[in-house]
């Protein structure tokens, strides 16, 4: 921990060898090939450690980052932020339970600030572990339904959890369901960061009247639930501060919704010292997240690599494509990682894509082809990925995949 | 039916429709025009009272709270059990289900009293959650083909006698009663288990609302081949669960 004025004591004999177990343990497992370890290590290391992340994390000054969409790319735009300010550790590689992040956080010892992406479910129990200053709730919609819980009862459990925290909580204020959760906390930041989708939110949090969403407005007709008076902005291209100060957002990720995540993490930065011009202009330096947002050149195409996991994912994705006639691939799974239940396609407005040459690849291809077939629109449905490349005339695609397929596609074009 | 276009009612996607139920609305509306009909499709919010004229009713499925607030506005309303003296077809799928019977347990663990549309009770299974792929035959007096669909639930219905069941499942739970039922129907009012949605996976279930509804015994033949090569697929899947 050298050079970091706030470390007060060393790890103690047990956790450093806990550290050293899970690091071993992770170099065995890349040597298998089996991906990078880190969740692995962790885990070896938590066995011999259960204490191991808080204690990893009592040196640092901490903020999470949970979501259902956005948690990684926000967790690398913090990241980038606050490198102004001092060095970051981060499991920038989305590794986000708590043996991913306790790996992740073993690797950083020099660091100052660690900027931990959360999985939804684990953000209590997290949040208690690692104490830390900052969290930032983005949104909460419906995403893998054959296992994950309800929506509103993850809300509920991120309420119960944060109740008791002493952490500023960065929080949306266009999601119902994140104003609910973090209106238990009693130091709360809202920003007015946008939600696109909205059909999880209809049914009021508190009390379960119907909810009235005039404009960008929103309230509880029976109980006065109500959307919160925001600090900060989100207006077009530029961040508003809490002076009305405007900041222009540059980025090359595209898109609302990661103008969305600079706007928060612009107010995370704020939190830590770092202003938001210098935030914004460090944001500029993320090009592509885990391959996300990513352009490959493959067979003399040029294909732009977009993960959308749910149908809020889709629908922010949709705003952001090439308009026609760039031509469109789909690919969706259906694997553990997925969630097993497709049903949520129908949840997905793929009238947006009319116009565009449509192509259908992935396991659940049949799924997508009968989607679209119901939405009246053409399309091809393709064995592989390469037979739906070679459809398209040289130029550029749009490909948009939910998880595993994702996976399998940066895979195949060796990304 | 009303004299100038079939009227399609979905009941509060509000609260009913955690998992893709549009689909069923979207395939049924697509199915009708394809046959020439004009559809006039009214999506009915838990606030809006439910229109009684409408020819085929569809309520989707749920988590355990919006559950039991839609059976109570439903109850407050009336208006489904005015549509369903008049005639109209209902079709519900998973917690609509639910609600459209006797009764079923709520989020609080109590009993929660439903439309009395169909002859069913609901109470929660101790076991594990039925979740998976589900291939059941439907009742013959339906002349409709083998069912696919995707099941998620922790409920189980039992059937009165003016029920009968909709399908006897070759794999999954369906009803969760260990008789092989799946869903429920009478003359009028149907009710399933089945997610996928389960139009998109049986559009012959959907031309059965649409034949009902205009009292025909046939409707012009569509081009059916995306929906059967998604059948194919799903039932050899749920031939072969992992």
């Amino acid at each position: 921990m050298a050079g970091h004025p706030g470390n007060p004591e060393p790890l103690s004999p047990r956790a450093k060898l806990a550290v050293t177990a899970g690091k071993a343990a992770a170099a065995v497992s890349r040597a298998a090939g089996r991906g990078s370890g880190s969740v692995i290590g962790g885990r070896v290391a938590l066995k011999l450690d259960p204490d191991l992340l808080g204690r990893l994390a009592q040196h640092l000054d901490v903020v999470l980052v949970s979501a259902t969409n956005g948690k990684t790319t926000t967790t690398r735009l913090i990241a980038e932020a606050l490198g102004a300010a001092g060095p970051v550790v981060s499991n920038a590689l989305g590794a986000n339970m708590p043996a991913g992040i306790t790996s992740a956080l073993a690797g950083g010892s020099d660091a100052r600030f660690g900027v931990i992406e959360v999985d939804e479910k684990y953000l209590a129990g997290v949040a208690r572990d690692v104490t830390p200053k900052a969290i930032a709730l983005l949104n909460l919609s419906r995403d893998q339904l054959d296992r994950a819980a309800e929506t509103r009862m993850l809300a509920e459990k991120w309420r119960e959890g944060l109740s008791g925290s002493k952490a500023v909580v960065v929080a949306n204020a266009d999601d119902p369901l994140v104003v609910w959760a973090a209106s238990s906390s009693p130091n709360v930041v809202w920003v007015a960061a946008g939600q696109e989708w909205k059909d999880d939110a209809w049914s009021c949090p508190a009390c379960g009247g119907v909810m009235q969403r005039p404009g960008d407005d929103w309230f509880c007709g029976e109980c006065g639930f109500r959307r919160p008076a925001p600090s900060w902005v989100l207006s077009g291209d530029h961040v508003l501060d809490p002076h009305g100060s405007a900041w222009p957002i540059h980025l090359q990720l595209p898109g609302r919704a990661n103008k969305a995540n600079a706007a928060s993490s612009a107010a995370v930065a704020a939190v830590f010292g770092v202003p938001p011009q210098v935030a914004l202009e460090r944001m500029y330096q993320v090009q592509a997240v885990a391959g996300r947002y990513d352009t490959v050149t493959f067979l003399e195409r040029e294909i732009r690599l977009l993960l959308a996991k749910n149908p809020a994912g889709w629908l922010e994705t949709f705003s952001l494509i090439d308009p026609p006639p760039t031509p469109v691939i789909l690919s969706v799974n259906a694997r553990g990682a997925d969630g097993t239940d497709t049903s949520w396609l129908w949840d997905v407005d793929y009238t947006r894509l009319a116009g565009h040459p449509i192509s259908v690849i992935g396991d659940r291809r049949l799924d997508l082809a009968v989607r679209l077939e119901v939405a009246g629109l053409d399309f091809r449905v393709c064995e592989t990925l390469d037979e739906a490349v070679q459809l398209a005339p040289p130029g550029r695609i749009e490909l948009i995949a939910n998880y595993t397929a994702f996976q399998d596609v940066r895979r195949r074009v060796g990304n | 039916m009303s004299d100038s276009s079939l009227r399609l009612v979905w009941v509060y996607p509000d609260l009913l429709s955690t998992y893709g139920d549009q689909g069923n609305a979207l395939v049924v509306e697509r199915r009708a025009r394809q046959r020439g009909l004009d559809v006039q499709r009214v999506d009915v919010r838990s606030d809006q009272p439910i229109p009684t004229s409408g020819d085929i009713y569809l309520i989707g499925g749920g988590e355990d709270r919006p559950q039991r607030l839609a059976a109570e506005r439903l109850r407050r309303d009336g208006g489904l059990n005015r549509a369903a003296e008049n005639g109209a077809i209902i079709f519900s799928v998973c917690a609509g289900y639910q609600i459209l019977g006797h009764e079923f347990i709520n989020d609080l663990g109590e009993r929660e009293p439903g439309l009395g549309l169909i002859d069913v009770i609901s109470t929660r299974g101790e076991g594990a959650r039925c979740v998976g792929d589900v291939l059941a035959d439907i009742d013959p007096r339906l002349g409709l083909p083998q069912l696919t669909g995707f099941e998620n639930h922790q409920g189980v219905t039992h059937l009165g006698p003016t029920a009968r069941p909709f399908a006897r499942t070759v794999f999954g739970n369906g009803n969760g009663t260990g008789d092989g039922t799946e869903g429920a129907y009478n003359e009028t009012v149907f009710g399933t288990y089945m997610h996928g949605p389960v139009m998109a996976r049986n559009p012959q279930i959907a031309d059965l609302l649409l034949k009902l509804a205009l009292d025909v015994n046939a409707l012009p033949p569509t081009d059916d081949r995306w929906y059967e090569a998604l059948r194919d697929e799903r039932i050899a899947a749920a031939s072969q669960p992992a």
